[in-house]
């Protein structure tokens, strides 16, 4: 066997690989059910994410959030915790990201950096309390994170009518200038598509994922808490700390992600009626992804394309967007029952091995 | 006097917004007890609010069976749509929390996406002209103050406190519910005694995807009269927080639930009586989940769970 096959049959590949095939499978039934044409819907997502520049330069845009979530998730993963968080942490980011973009005045040079960074210590901070929670009083993850996305929608939007939105309006005024974060002439060569130093910030900040659960001692102790908590704390490393440290710089991740999406694309902040949901999808991401940052780069693109191609299957297949979420929740299921996926490749696996026996 | 009449209002108002927490955190109790984390509630809700919408609104025509024939399948549908949880967490042993996150995702995509398909693109059902009507015990309902408090309610109010007693009963008087118990806590022995623990644990998720799913079709069949993607928004995980409160215990788990009613009991009088000038709207929004936080944070330590809670069980492992 060539080594590109051996690579394709490693359980670590195909079962990602088999769960989206199978959440696409999923997708095209409920289309079936629907009196929809699978085909047609897949190809009119396609051919939206692909047909002009604009189009693909916005997906670049939709594929940017998605990093830096499943970045989040991700790391979190890493340490043991499940964070649905993201999507709060987020929200965090965007809130006081805008708060500094709008309120605060400073060069440009100044400025973006300060709104970036506020973003991200919101999100951090929002991350760490349910970090705080599970280890000193044992309050499971899910459930704190989840009431916290909650809280954080609240909590944002009393920021924006009270100090942020002016009266009779339903979104805040507009960031100074020197808050943005955009890049015009990139804009400009993609038909004004919304593209923005963010993507550069989302690459860069999986590269510090890599470093720094791979290659420092803090990220030793952070994986070394993941895979087993006991024996970490019996080595001597402070699991709890550990804990609360995963949840805040998984929080940093998300809220960085929420502080880009303001400053890069919209330049201000509408009052949210309903959760943005990046995070949630970060989640997907994450999964898929394999928890690497090479995956959460390539699940990013992966659900980038299907969420911002959703509005195309509508346009031309007459599919509601909300078929996505279908696809999406049938591959984060096939994932966490991956023996499922198995047991469905079991025949095929289980021929390749007598071949090699022969 | 005035005092009197906002206390009644709050203890009416709290039962109304308890009985879909009860039902949820009762069905969490079926699946947890024996040993599967039930994660995904909000999405059984969700799958009860829609079917009990959607098929109420189909009949209409029926007059005030049709809120009754909804919430029938609601059970039926919530119970089904319990199943690829069983399959996922029980046969093939997945992260029963992941698994969980996926059913509810699940849930939130697909009722939006069949409503729209049924409703002509409309992201709601339209408003509903059958739902449930208030009961009022006769004799009882008509006492002063307590009368409208306590027996003044939807029927499903009702029904939600029978299913508490219920449940008790079926938990520590019935073989079924000792079996239930001892396959969350020990499956092993159990299993050398010859309980059927695979069984058990469907069992279980599926009675408890018809019961959350009883608490979704309450609230789209009494409070908001129409689905939409707002319908649920949470209470599912304030439920499990409620089972938790509860301490897994049916009699707990309802009165954990009717604490959380308050919250957003307080949400609808804040409004009815013009506090908004001295709290602002959203942080009586935010009350319900920021309570769950801070309930959980003081009581969890001394809660106990089920010992096999989240482990799934080998046919003969030791």
């Amino acid at each position: 066997m060539n080594r590109l096959a051996q690579i394709f049959v490693k359980e670590s590949i195909l079962v990602p690989v088999v769960a989206i095939i199978l959440g696409l499978v999923t997708g095209a039934v409920a289309m079936l059910a629907g009196g929809f044409d699978p085909l047609l819907a897949y190809q009119s997502l396609l051919k939206k994410v692909f047909g002009d520049l604009y189009n693909f330069g916005e997906t670049i845009r939709q594929i940017t959030p998605l990093i830096f979530t499943g970045l989040s998730v991700a790391f979190a993963f890493r340490t043991g915790l499940f964070n649905i968080g993201a999507e709060g942490q987020f929200i965090m980011g965007m809130v006081a990201s805008v708060y500094v973009g709008v309120m605060v005045d400073l060069p440009f040079y100044l400025h973006a950096p300060l709104a970036l960074i506020a973003g991200a210590l919101a999100g951090g901070l929002w991350g760490a309390i349910a970090g705080w929670l599970k280890a000193f009083r044992g309050v499971h993850e899910v459930i704190t994170t989840i009431m916290l996305n909650w809280t954080a929608l609240y909590f944002c939007n009393y920021i924006l009518n009270t100090f942020l939105v002016p009266k009779g309006q339903q979104r805040s005024e507009e960031i100074k200038e020197t808050a943005y974060i955009s890049v015009q002439w990139l804009s400009e060569m993609f038909g004004n598509a919304r593209l923005h130093w963010g993507t550069l910030l989302a690459l860069v900040a999986a590269v510090v994922f890599y470093v720094l659960l791979w290659k420092t001692k803090t990220g030793f102790e952070l994986r070394a808490v993941g895979f087993n908590p006991h024996a970490s704390e019996y080595a001597g490393m402070n699991v709890n700390r550990n804990v609360i440290n995963a949840m805040l710089i998984g929080g940093l991740f998300a809220g960085l992600g929420g502080a880009c999406e303001v400053l890069g694309v919209f330049h201000y902040q509408a009052i949210l009626s309903a959760m943005p949901g990046y995070g949630f999808d970060g989640i997907a991401v994450a999964l898929i992804g394999g928890n690497t940052a090479i995956g959460v780069i390539l699940g990013a693109i992966l659900f980038g394309v299907l969420t911002y191609g959703a509005a195309g299957m509508n346009f031309g297949a007459g599919v509601p967007v909300e078929l996505i979420r279908v696809v999406i929740a049938s591959v984060i299921f096939f994932v966490a029952a991956h023996g499922i996926v198995k047991y469905i490749l079991k025949p095929l696996l289980s021929r390749k091995k007598e071949k090699e026996v022969l | 006097m005035d005092v009197l009449q906002i206390v009644s209002n709050l203890v009416h108002d709290t039962i109304v917004f308890s009985t879909a927490l009860i039902f949820a955190a009762l069905g969490g109790l079926y699946s947890e007890r024996s040993g599967v984390v039930n994660i995904a509630l909000e999405g059984m809700m969700i799958a009860g609010a829609f079917t009990g919408a959607v098929v109420t609104f189909f009949m209409q025509d029926m007059g005030a069976l049709a809120p009754w024939i909804g919430l029938a399948a609601a059970i039926v549908v919530g119970a089904a749509f319990a199943l690829p949880h069983a399959v996922a967490s029980i046969t093939f042993k997945a992260d029963q929390v992941v698994s969980g996150v996926a059913l509810n995702f699940l849930a939130a995509g697909l009722s939006v996406y069949l409503t729209k398909i049924i409703f002509d693109g409309a992201g709601q059902t339209q408003t509903l002209a059958t739902v449930f009507t208030k009961w009022n015990l006769p004799g009882l309902g008509d006492l002063p103050v307590v009368g409208y408090a306590l027996f003044q309610a939807y029927p499903t109010s009702f029904l939600a406190f029978l299913a508490v007693a219920v449940t008790w009963y079926i938990m520590y008087k019935t073989p079924f519910g000792l079996r239930l118990r001892a396959v969350g806590e020990h499956p092993r022995a159990a299993d050398t005694a010859g309980v059927k623990v695979k069984r058990i644990r469907y069992t279980a998720v599926m009675i408890s995807g018809a019961l959350a799913a009883m608490g979704g079709a309450t609230i789209a069949l009494t409070t908001t009269s129409n689905f939409s993607h707002n319908t649920v928004s949470g209470q599912g995980f304030i439920a499990l927080a409620a089972l938790i409160f509860g301490k897994w215990h049916p009699v707990g788990a309802m009165g954990a639930a009717l604490f959380f009613g308050i919250a957003q009991a307080l949400k609808g009088l804040v409004q009815v009586y013009e506090l908004t000038a001295y709290i602002p709207i959203e942080f009586i929004y935010m009350l319900p989940y920021v309570l769950t936080v801070l309930v959980l944070a003081g009581v969890v330590g001394r809660a106990k769970a089920p010992a096999a809670l989240g482990k799934p069980y080998e046919t003969g492992s030791r």
